[in-house]
This record gives structure tokens, sequence and C-alpha cells, in this order.
């Protein structure tokens, strides 16, 4: 049986990394997690449907869920053009733009929520232009779309720039020879290959909205009904000392939260499959290795 | 190679090249949709940090840096960084050679199980702490009884960073130890050499680089941490505040150049890690074509 489950080896070690990699991740990671679900346990099924399904919390989901729908597809617009434009054209600073895509992975959220508030306030540099037009950008729904474009940027410019840099130029040289304009080569041959990549990071940008919190809190303005999103909802639950309910939103999002992450390890799964059905022979094992990075 | 194949007739060579390329207008508008979506999410918002710093002049900047609370802030962000990354790392370069090196039935299993904590909510990663170490959570009576606090204390706030930085370090390595395979171990091991000493001298450097990267990355989300940190912390001044729920503070009590000068601490520290990030990624890309070239001598 034991053979069965581990191949042999000769390097030695496995039994303490692997003791101490399942003893960690159970201590910090397993066991608090599935307290959670065992707090919610002591509710009874109406009580913690009655608390899921009040109109503040379903609210609250539509606003989480719509404007990470919402900021996940700009994501996804501009960041195949920001992908494409870094990988196949060539302009002054283009490293520095590169480099500067990851930002809002290293700015901390609390920093950019004050940033964006800032900008986008009826004074701000932005809002000032948008307030006379009647757009009321910070405190309100559009808002929390700004900010939720800002923490998902760099995931679809990142999934898809690797595969843009691997296309082979010699389908699109074949499709050109064969006949087919530019725009038929871009939507019949590139884009279909992107198209995984993309969705992939599309549904990453959205999952890291859903669950959004510092970015958010500062611009929304966080008012019941309008503009509160989930997170900001569990902890105005906890302030006023109501685990039970804190602990059955908190449920409904990692419930969300481990359908998304099923979902975007499929369209990994998938992209992957679709590399490797590829007219090219050798597959890169960048891709393969990307592919997981980003996993 | 493919743009060494010419037509003979010139015509047709233009041809091609227009048809595996834009027109110039449409590429510069590209261009400029680019540039101009990327300056305006991310160009004004570092802009506006450090504007709004100044805005009130040195003295209000390096006051603000320098006041007991946020001294205290800094101190904290320091310790919960410090033991955190430490952990992580260790935790990282174990899974790494765990799932890179060994075929086990589970594998991918426990690959999604590390990144679990990336898709939980940072609001969430603090809650099942206080769920576990509050007052009224599971452990928290008998907490209560020994004197031990861990909500609203600096322990809670540690606990937190290791919780949302758990998998930056082993998900940057475990691809790359993958991908470099056992042959060396095994060379090196068939040559008499010990597990630690294949580890450090043949692995180790085989996967430094890539070490770096996630060092680097974890430490800047453990210094930056807001949503979870905010949970578990109580918020008490210069006692339970890091640096970002420091400027939440000064924020709130609308002190916009304090908050901003505290804020420009952390933005430096963005910057520093992108730059960081762009010389690791150029360091590697340097070295795995080093490598390369040898292994393709020595065929």
């Amino acid at each position: 049986m034991k053979v069965q489950l581990k191949q042999k080896s000769i390097l030695p070690g496995f039994g303490l990394a692997m003791g101490f990699v399942v003893l960690y991740l159970s201590l910090l990671v397993l066991i608090p997690l599935s307290a959670t679900f065992l707090k919610a346990s002591s509710l009874s099924w109406q009580q913690f449907w009655h608390i899921v399904s009040s109109h503040r919390a379903v609210a609250s989901y539509r606003l989480s869920f719509g404007a990470s729908a919402i900021a996940a597809s700009i994501n996804l617009i501009f960041g195949l053009i920001v992908a494409w434009v870094l990988v196949r054209y060539t302009f002054p600073g283009k490293r520095l733009l590169d480099s500067l895509v990851d930002l809002p992975f290293a700015l901390p959220t609390a920093v950019a929520g004050i940033a964006l508030t800032t900008i986008y306030s009826p004074n701000g540099w932005i809002g000032r232009f948008l307030e006379p037009l009647g757009i009321k950008s910070a405190y309100s729904p559009l808002g929390v779309v700004i900010a939720l474009t800002f923490t998902g940027l760099p995931f679809v410019v990142r999934t898809v720039q690797p595969v843009l840099d691997d296309l082979d130029k010699e389908m699109e040289e074949a499709a050109a020879s064969l006949g087919a304009n530019r725009w038929q080569t871009i939507s019949k041959i590139i884009l279909p290959a992107v198209m995984p990549a993309a969705l992939t990071g599309f549904s990453m940008a959205f999952a890291r909205a859903v669950g959004e919190y510092g970015s958010v809190v500062f611009i929304s303005g966080n008012m019941p009904m309008k503009t509160e999103i989930t997170p900001l909802l569990i902890i105005t639950k906890l302030e006023q000392y109501d685990y039970a309910g804190a602990t059955a939103i908190a449920v409904v999002m990692l419930i969300s939260s481990f359908a998304l992450l099923l979902t975007i390890n499929l369209l990994q799964a998938w992209s992957g499959g679709r590399l490797k059905r590829g007219s090219r022979e050798d597959v890169n094992p960048e891709i393969a290795e990307l592919g997981a990075v980003t996993n | 190679m493919a743009a060494s194949i010419t037509f003979g007739n010139p015509a047709a060579t233009m041809g091609a090249a227009r048809a595996t390329t834009e027109r110039t207008w449409v590429r510069w508008s590209l261009i400029g949709i680019a540039v101009t979506f990327l300056a305006t999410f991310l160009f004004l918002p570092l802009a506006i940090v450090f504007s709004s710093a100044l805005a009130k002049g040195f003295s209000v900047y390096f006051a603000a840096v320098r006041e007991p609370d946020a001294l205290a802030a800094i101190k904290l962000t320091l310790i919960a960084a410090g033991i955190s990354v430490p952990l992580n790392l260790v935790f990282g370069v174990a899974a790494a050679w765990a799932i890179g090196k060994f075929d086990f039935v589970g594998k991918s299993l426990l690959i999604t199980l590390i990144d679990l904590p990336f898709s939980v909510s940072p609001v969430v990663s603090g809650l099942i702490y206080v769920l576990i170490f509050g007052l009224q959570g599971l452990l928290g009576p008998w907490l209560a009884a020994h004197d031990i606090k861990i909500i609203f204390a600096a322990p809670g706030i540690v606990l937190a960073t290791m919780f949302v930085t758990f998998p930056f370090v082993a998900r940057e390595l475990i691809p790359l130890v993958e991908a470099q395979g056992t042959e060396e171990e095994e060379a090196a091991l068939t040559l008499g050499a010990s597990g630690w000493q294949t580890f450090w001298r043949v692995t180790l450097p085989n996967i430094k680089w890539g070490l770096l990267y996630g060092v680097i990355l974890c430490n800047a989300r453990a210094m930056g941490e807001f949503g979870a940190v905010s949970v578990v912390s109580g918020h008490i001044r210069g006692r339970t505040n890091t640096i970002p729920l420091h400027i939440e503070i000064l924020y709130n009590e609308y002190q916009f150049a304090p908050a901003f000068a505290v804020a420009s601490l952390l933005a430096l520290l963005a910057l520093a890690t992108l730059f960081a990030k762009s010389a690791v990624e150029w360091k590697a890309r340097q070295y795995s074509e080093e490598m390369a070239k040898m292994s393709g001598e020595s065929l």
C-alpha cells in the first residue's frame, strides 16, 4: 500500500519535509478554516438562512459580485490590450510600464484605498471633472468598481503575456499568406489562442475582487444597502459582537471562493490542454511552469 | 528564421508585413489606450501619495513618521513580518522539496490546499482566528483563564499575517523545483554527499532566485496586509496598530498629510519591491541562460 502511495526515490527527506508541510498547513490553515464551519454549524438551518438571505446581506452580495464582475471585465478588455502592446510593440518607457503593472500586488490595499479616494473625491484630481458631469465616483458603487479595477489589474496582463509571447508567428504568417486580413488573423488565430489564459486571469481578478476589503472601504462610503460590500458587512457584524452573523456570512464567502478556486483550476487545466494539443510538438516547459506559478 | 523567408516580389513582401502587423495608426492608438489606462490606474495613485504626503511641507512629513504612535506601528509591522516571512520561507522550501522532488498520491490536492489562503477574503482570514482564539471562540475561555491574549494583541496580528502570506514562497518554488528534476541531486548522492549537503550545495543554488523572489513578495504582503490584521487587532493606538492600521486611523481623523506621509513609506516599499522583482527576474533569466549554455556545451 505504502509503495503505491509514493513512488520510490533515492532522495532523502520526504518524511521530514512532508510531515512539516502537513503539520504547518493543518495548524495554520485547515484547522482554523474548519473552525468557521464548526461555529456555523451551531446555528440551525433556519437561523443560518435568515442571516444569509437578509435584505442587507443580499444587497451586499449584489454589490460585491456585481462590481467585481464589472471590474474584472474592464480588466479583461484593457488587460488584453496592455498585454498585446507590451509583447508586440516597442515604444519608449515600455520596460518601466511593464514592471509597474505589478504595482497593485505590491502596494498595500490601505494605501491604494486612500489614494484612490483622494483622486476621485469631488475636489480630487479626477473627481472634480466628473462632478460637473453629474457622475459621483467616490462614495458610490462606481467608486467600488474603480477600486476593484485597480486591485485586479495585473491578473489578465500577467496570464496573457507569456501566451502571446510564445505564440507562433508562423501561424499568423500562414494565415496571412492564405489571404486572411489582419483582423481575421487576430480574431481567428490569436484571440482563440489567448482566450483560456485571459479567462483564467479574468476569474482570478474576479475572485480577488470579491474578497477585497482595504482598497474599497475608503472609497465606497460604506452605506448599508447601497455601498456596503460583503467583507465590510462581516466586520460590521463583528463590531456589534454578532459572531454568529459574521460567521454565517463568512461561510457564504468561503463557499463562493472555493467554487471560484475550482473554476480557476479547471480553466487552467483547459488552457494547459489546449497548449498540448497545439500545433507545436515541443511544448515549452516554461508555459507549464507559468501556468503553475499563476495558479 | 521566419523573418528570413522573403518573397521575390517586393509588393508581396510588403503585403505580408501588413498582414502580420497592424497599421501605424492602429498601433499607436493601442499604445495610447494602454498607456492612458495604466497611467490613470497606476501612476496617479502613486503620484497622489507622494504629493499629498509633502503637501504641508517636510516638517509635517517628518513629524508624522517620527511620532511615537507611528514608530510603534512600524515596530509592530517589522515584528509581524520578521516572524511570518522566515516561517513561511521554511514552509515553502519544505513544500517545494516534498512536492517538487517526489511523486505521491494527492499531490495536486495538496497544492490546491496550499493555495487556499490566496482565495480567502482577508476579512475572513482574520475572522477564523477570532472564532478560535477570541473571547467567544473555541479556545477563548481556556485562554482567558490562563491570562493569554492572542486576539486584540500582537500574537493575533502575527497569526493573521502568517495566514495571508502563507503560499507566497511555496507557490514560487514548487514549479521551479519540479522543472529542475532530480538528476543533479541523485548524482550528488551517488557521489557520497549527505542529504543536507545535497540540499545546500545542489538544490539551493538552483532555486535561489525563485526563493528570493518569493521572499520579496511575501514580505511586501506581510508589511501591507490590512483586512485580516484589522479584524484581529482591536485598533489600540500605539499597541496593536500596524502601519496600514495607523494610516487608516489618521485618515479617518482627517489628518490627510500625516496619513499620506506614513502611507508614502509603504509606497516606497512597494516601489522597492517592484524594483527588486525586476532585478531578480533579470538575474534568474541570466542564470538559466548560463545553465542552458553549460548543459549545451557538455552534450
